[in-house]
């Protein structure tokens, strides 16, 4: 375990000095993208791991996109009080959706459609109120020049860089804590409720407490990307396809393990640069077409995705050495621990 | 009572025939197979693509050209239960949302590619009717009554014939519909090609009213989803009723306020009763 | 008729029967005892083709049926009333039975068909349009065993009859039994209630554990020793 922490500290401080060192500003730009929208993805694979599927993180992800932005141009509010503001919003429209949908055992198809109506509901608010927010033209925050800490804006996309880093980790910490304490939950995953209220777990509780962390992560990461894009915009930070997109990342990715929506986060915006350089405007809809079929076919035939595939296969050399080296010959330990 | 909002009335019920009709395809292949498939409203969306490209491109007779345009998509539903649902009907319910989420991106992006993001439209111009000082477009009379005759023979389909009891009885118990010597496969298919020629109606009846885009199916996707929701899923009576129900809010709620406030306020309304009635306000 | 030759089956990993060699002879009535777990129904399924047997033969009329899809198995003349009855709640006790005969062979026959089963099972009848769901326990096992018998089976596969009804009804079922095989079919009964079935069979096989322990003619099992200690409580 030491050994790990010291594996961990190395290799964020080494991440971290990396755009110091002279990255190109265009992989920069990348980076942040990839780290942002892989904490995003991270929030809705919380969720989609345990099965409970939602197609509501496009009103997340709009929430703190937006409040921020709003507060920001309207009545200067700085975005350190503007961003927590969002997450509350966030929390508050999770409860109200999520109490009443867990102890009313609202789950699977129910569960999934009810929570669409939540991002189609933000998209459509939002440009519904069109004299305040821009409707789908969505709005651009004050810019303030230079680098400005209150304003939280940072032109230079290095200081940026290191901002997206520490969300990111912070993502994976949330991660991990909720892998801790959820283990009796990840059993049981989303079906057998009763089963899991026989053992004793509040079932409805642990929900509610997984998409409530979810809805913040979300909306924390919206909000970074509306400072970072410095433009928001109903489509691209709301709405159904958006939370498609999250679905898809973290499929591909892989929702049952840490790295794995961040591994999405990586192919789907790499996928895009590349059909973007190779093709130009050419042939707009091909990202999105392969990733219709990339995620029907992982879906049938790799449900844990390209990480989760990785990580399998390194458990499982991992288990077979070790079970040559203490001489038995069962291997199959390795899968169980797989989740 | 004003006129106008009468006027908005009549649209909400007729717009309420057209949603029933694509409810009914969604409760259909929900209470048989018990999978939602996401990208219905994007078959439904490759049914307009197909009834512009035969019609406006290649002027094929305007039935000729439904009728392709129906085959098309009953085919399109085949596809999706043997190639995608399929290897998929076991797993958990979450994987098959999924995989037809997938669906969507590619049908929406395939037509995004082959027709590019323009609105296109099918060209025909059917006459608006003046009636007691409303107008009322034929379009939607058309579609309207068409998709209560598409109900119709539905009902007549599954109560009568023998496939249809069939389809009836398989979602009841699908473990052991082989013993009574039907082939799960086969009535899963048919309910399947059944479900996409709704769509393909659908379709078909729309295109004479909006025209068709790539993303169109999103327009009336998550509406769709709502009132089956509501009506109970895999409910088909609730179904009907919930499509009418929500019509009528939206056309009302756009007349007193936007649009796009009605919508909000229509899935305001969802979210609420959701949680007064979570198996669907019409269920048993 | 029916021959079974070192049949195994099971379910993922677990196994359920053992090299499982069984006969049935055309005319016969045949039970199958044994207490809750031994794989009774598990007999039954693989036999109509609901799950596939993992080793071993089946044969049916000289034709392998092994390894067949139920709906495919049926159309060979073999109908199998289901563990608990399993009628379709929401269809009507006329609309069960006539999926009984979704075979093209049985539905040319359908009105004559019909008209037979009521004239055996006479209650039917009379709740020809009510919904499956609504009958009692003795009716709706009625009304299965009249769905399976509308696809005309020449061996006629029963999974515990008795199950979950009050004793006045079993009797009523068992009746039921000796009137289908005076009716000409032949049957073959898996039953937990042994006293009923070894009343109603010509031979009998025990099945414990997946695996067939002894097998004789009815009044053969009704003497012996260890049925007569474990299973008919002397």
């Amino acid at each position: 375990m030491k050994r790990n922490l010291v594996v961990w500290l190395v290799g964020i401080a080494g991440l971290a000095a990396l755009p110091f060192l002279g990255m190109p500003v265009y992989l920069l730009h990348i980076a942040v993208q990839i780290l942002l929208w892989g904490t995003v993805y991270t929030a809705w694979a919380l969720m989609g791991r345990f099965g409970m599927m939602s197609l509501g993180h496009g009103g997340f992800l709009g929430i703190g996109a937006y409040v921020p932005a709003l507060l920001w141009n309207y009545y200067g509010i700085t975005p350190w009080i503007g961003i927590p503001l969002g997450v509350a919003l966030a929390v508050l429209v999770a409860v109200a959706i999520g109490f009443p949908c867990f102890h009313l055992r609202v789950v699977g198809h129910y569960f999934a459609l009810v929570t669409l109506a939540l991002s189609e509901v933000t998209e459509r608010g939002i440009v519904a109120a069109r004299d305040i927010t821009g409707g789908s033209l969505g709005l651009t925050p004050n810019t303030v020049s230079g680098t400005s800490l209150f304003a939280l804006q940072f032109p230079d996309k290095r200081h940026f860089f290191v901002i997206a880093l520490v969300v990111w980790l912070v993502g994976l910490w949330v991660w991990h804590m909720i892998d801790g304490s959820m283990t009796r939950l990840s059993m049981t995953a989303s079906v057998e409720q009763d089963a899991a209220a026989a053992v004793g777990i509040n079932v409805p509780r642990e929900k509610l407490k997984i998409l409530l962390v979810s809805a913040a992560l979300t909306s924390l990461g919206g909000s970074m990307l509306g400072q970072y894009l410095m433009y928001v915009n109903p489509g691209t930070l709301s709405g159904v396809m958006v939370t498609l997109q999250m679905l898809f990342a973290a499929v591909v990715g892989g929702m049952y393990t840490a790295l794995g929506p961040t591994m999405g986060s990586a192919l789907t915006i790499i996928l895009m640069e590349s059909l973007r350089i190779l093709f130009g405007t050419r042939f707009i809809g091909a990202a999105n077409t392969i990733y219709g079929i990339l995620l029907i076919v992982f879906t049938i035939f790799m449900p844990v995705g390209i990480w989760g595939f990785v990580v399998r296969c390194w458990e499982r050399r991992a288990a077979a050495q070790r079970a040559r080296a203490t001489g038995a010959t069962s291997a199959q330990g390795a899968g169980a621990s797989a989740r | 009572m004003d006129i106008f909002l009468v006027e908005a009335m009549v649209n909400g019920l007729l717009l309420g025939g057209v949603f029933a009709l694509l409810a009914l395809g969604l409760n259909l292949i929900f209470g048989v197979i018990d999978v939602v498939w996401i990208a219905y409203t994007e078959l439904m969306m490759a049914g307009m693509y197909a009834m512009f490209w035969l019609y406006a491109k290649y002027h094929w007779p305007f039935l000729a050209a439904a009728a392709a345009a129906i085959a098309v998509v009953a085919v399109l539903g085949l596809l999706t239960h043997f190639l995608i649902i399929g290897p998929i009907l076991d797993a958990p319910p979450i994987n098959q949302l999924l995989a037809t989420g997938g669906l969507l991106f590619f049908l929406q992006s395939f037509a995004t590619l082959l027709f590019s993001t323009e609105f296109r439209n099918i060209g025909v111009r059917l006459p608006t009717l003046e009636v007691a000082g409303m107008f009322i477009s034929v379009a939607r009379l058309l579609a309207f009554g068409v998709s209560l005759i598409g109900v119709g023979c539905l009902y007549a389909f599954l109560k009568r014939t023998y496939w249809g009891v069939a389809i009836r009885a398989i979602a009841q118990d699908r473990q052991i519909i082989g013993l009574m010597g039907i082939d799960q496969r086969r009535v899963y298919g048919m309910t399947s090609a059944i479900g996409g020629a709704l769509a393909g109606l659908a379709g078909c009846l729309l295109v004479l009213q909006y025209d068709v885009h790539p993303f169109i199916g999103l327009s009336f996707g998550p509406i769709l989803f709502m009132i089956c929701v509501l009506g109970g899923l895999g409910n088909m009576l609730g179904g009907l009723a919930a499509a009418f129900i929500v019509s009528e809010i939206i056309a009302v709620g756009g007349f007193y306020v936007s649009i796009d406030l009605s919508y909000v306020l229509a899935f305001v309304v969802f979210i609420g009763l959701m949680f007064w009635r979570p198996r669907g306000v019409f269920t048993r | 008729m029916l021959e079974l030759a070192k049949v195994s089956a099971g379910y993922g990993a677990f196994r359920a029967l053992f090299d499982i060699d069984m006969s049935v002879r055309a005319g016969e009535a045949v039970g199958v005892i044994g207490p809750n777990g031994a794989g009774k129904t598990t007999l039954m399924r693989v036999i109509s083709g609901l799950i596939r047997p993992r080793s071993g033969s089946i044969t049916f009329d000289g034709q392998s049926i092994g390894g067949r899809r139920a709906h495919q198995v049926v159309a060979t003349g073999i109908a199998h009333v289901p563990e608990n009855r399993r009628l379709f709640p929401r269809l009507s006790v006329e609309e069960n039975l006539k999926i009984g005969a979704f075979v093209p062979a049985a539905r040319a026959q359908l009105a004559s068909r019909l008209a037979s089963m009521y004239e055996l099972f006479p209650p039917l009848k009379e709740r020809r349009n009510q919904l499956a769901g609504t009958l009692s326990g003795g009716e709706q096992q009625m009304c299965a065993i009249a769905r399976a018998l509308m696809s005309g089976p020449k061996l006629l596969l029963m999974d515990e009859p008795s199950a979950g009804l009050a004793p006045v009804v079993v009797d009523q079922v068992f009746d039921l039994v000796q009137r289908i095989r005076t009716e000409g079919f032949t049957v073959l009964i898996v039953e937990q209630n042994v006293q009923g079935v070894l009343d109603v069979v010509d031979r009998a096989y025990l099945l414990e554990v997946g695996m067939i322990k002894l097998a004789g003619t009815a009044a053969e099992l009704r003497e012996h020793q260890f049925v007569r200690q474990a299973y008919l409580g002397m």
